[in-house]
């Protein structure tokens, strides 16, 4: 119970932390998309999801993240995307847990996309 | 899929692809009736009884990148092979529930895994869908309400990195005390 309740305390905590830094953030134009249909689960998408949220926790982005189904494309899963404002549609396949901070680092804060990861572009 | 919590995070895109704003995840383990129960019940837009009667049915799918569709019928095999069976109780309109049981003590059964990543997991970028988790084991209880989560972190949108990566370490600590690992 006690674990509970200081949990409850720790989550007001960071509630009025991140209502205090979310008016000064950059980012919240871009969109990251990972596909997640049976494929992209089986595949290895929950991981890539839960490092990508840790990435954009620890450097504080607002960045978009939503998921989508199968795309078609199973055998390359997991997919993520990169959407950035006024640029194509950028889809990363075979994506690992650990590609992850570099293609937050590289392509969704410095625009320069990672080139050996990409499968497919959209314009 | 290695591990139920993966199943789980599959079922439940089947019902936000029904349009559904509110999910119940139930997972109840009672060592004493060597039983595990996980439900999932929505209030999505459900099927009709010639579609239920078929969904089981590798070759049943509303997709259309595929004609083939595999969440269900993995779910159903892994719990045929764990003693335990499968249940789709569906209304055009009000919504559906599936039960799978599982026999606690079988060898085959694929370990419950991360499930604190798959509630993160299904919780991006929802507005519209709301979560209740409830796990039991043995008579304990630990239950998680987006929508009290919500109000709690107004105006703060549940979806940010930093809720959901809170609120993973919170689930994994709790389910750990659960099972007396904390």
């Amino acid at each position: 119970m006690t674990g509970k309740l200081r949990s409850l305390d720790d989550l007001r905590r960071l509630r009025n932390e991140t209502k205090r830094t979310m008016q000064d953030r950059v980012g919240s134009e871009i969109k990251i998309i990972v596909g997640m249909g049976t494929c992209g689960i089986a595949a290895g998408a929950r991981e890539v999801m839960t490092a990508i949220l840790e990435e954009l926790a620890k450097r504080n982005l607002s960045v978009n993240v939503l998921q989508t189904g199968c795309i078609g494309m199973c055998q390359q899963e997991p997919l993520m995307d990169v959407v950035r404002p006024g640029e194509g549609r950028i889809t990363y396949g075979n994506v690992t847990p650990r590609d992850v901070p570099r293609i937050i680092g590289q392509h969704v804060v410095n625009g320069q996309i990672v080139e050996d990861l990409v499968i497919g572009r959209t314009d | 899929m290695e591990e139920l919590a993966l199943h789980i995070l599959d079922l439940v895109q089947n019902s936000l692809a029904a349009g559904a704003t509110l999910v119940e995840i139930t997972i109840v383990e009672d060592s004493k009736a060597n039983c595990l129960t996980i439900s999932i019940a929505d209030n999505g837009c459900g099927m009709k009884k010639e579609f239920v009667d078929r969904v089981l049915d590798p070759f049943t799918t509303t997709r259309t990148t595929r004609r083939v569709g595999l969440g269900l019928p993995l779910l159903f095999m892994t719990a045929g092979q764990c003693g335990g069976g499968l249940s789709i109780d569906s209304k055009p309109g009000q919504g559906t529930k599936i039960t799978a049981t599982f026999e606690l003590d079988h060898w085959d059964l694929p370990p419950l895994g991360d499930m604190a990543g798959t509630v993160t997991t299904l919780l991006v970028g929802q507005v519209e869908m709301d979560l209740l988790y409830r796990h039991i084991v043995d008579g304990l209880e630990f239950r998680l309400d987006t929508r009290e989560l919500r109000a709690q972190l107004d105006p703060v949108p549940l979806t940010e990195p930093r809720v959901l990566t809170f609120l993973r370490a919170y689930i994994q600590g709790e389910l750990a005390n659960l099972h007396g690992g904390g």
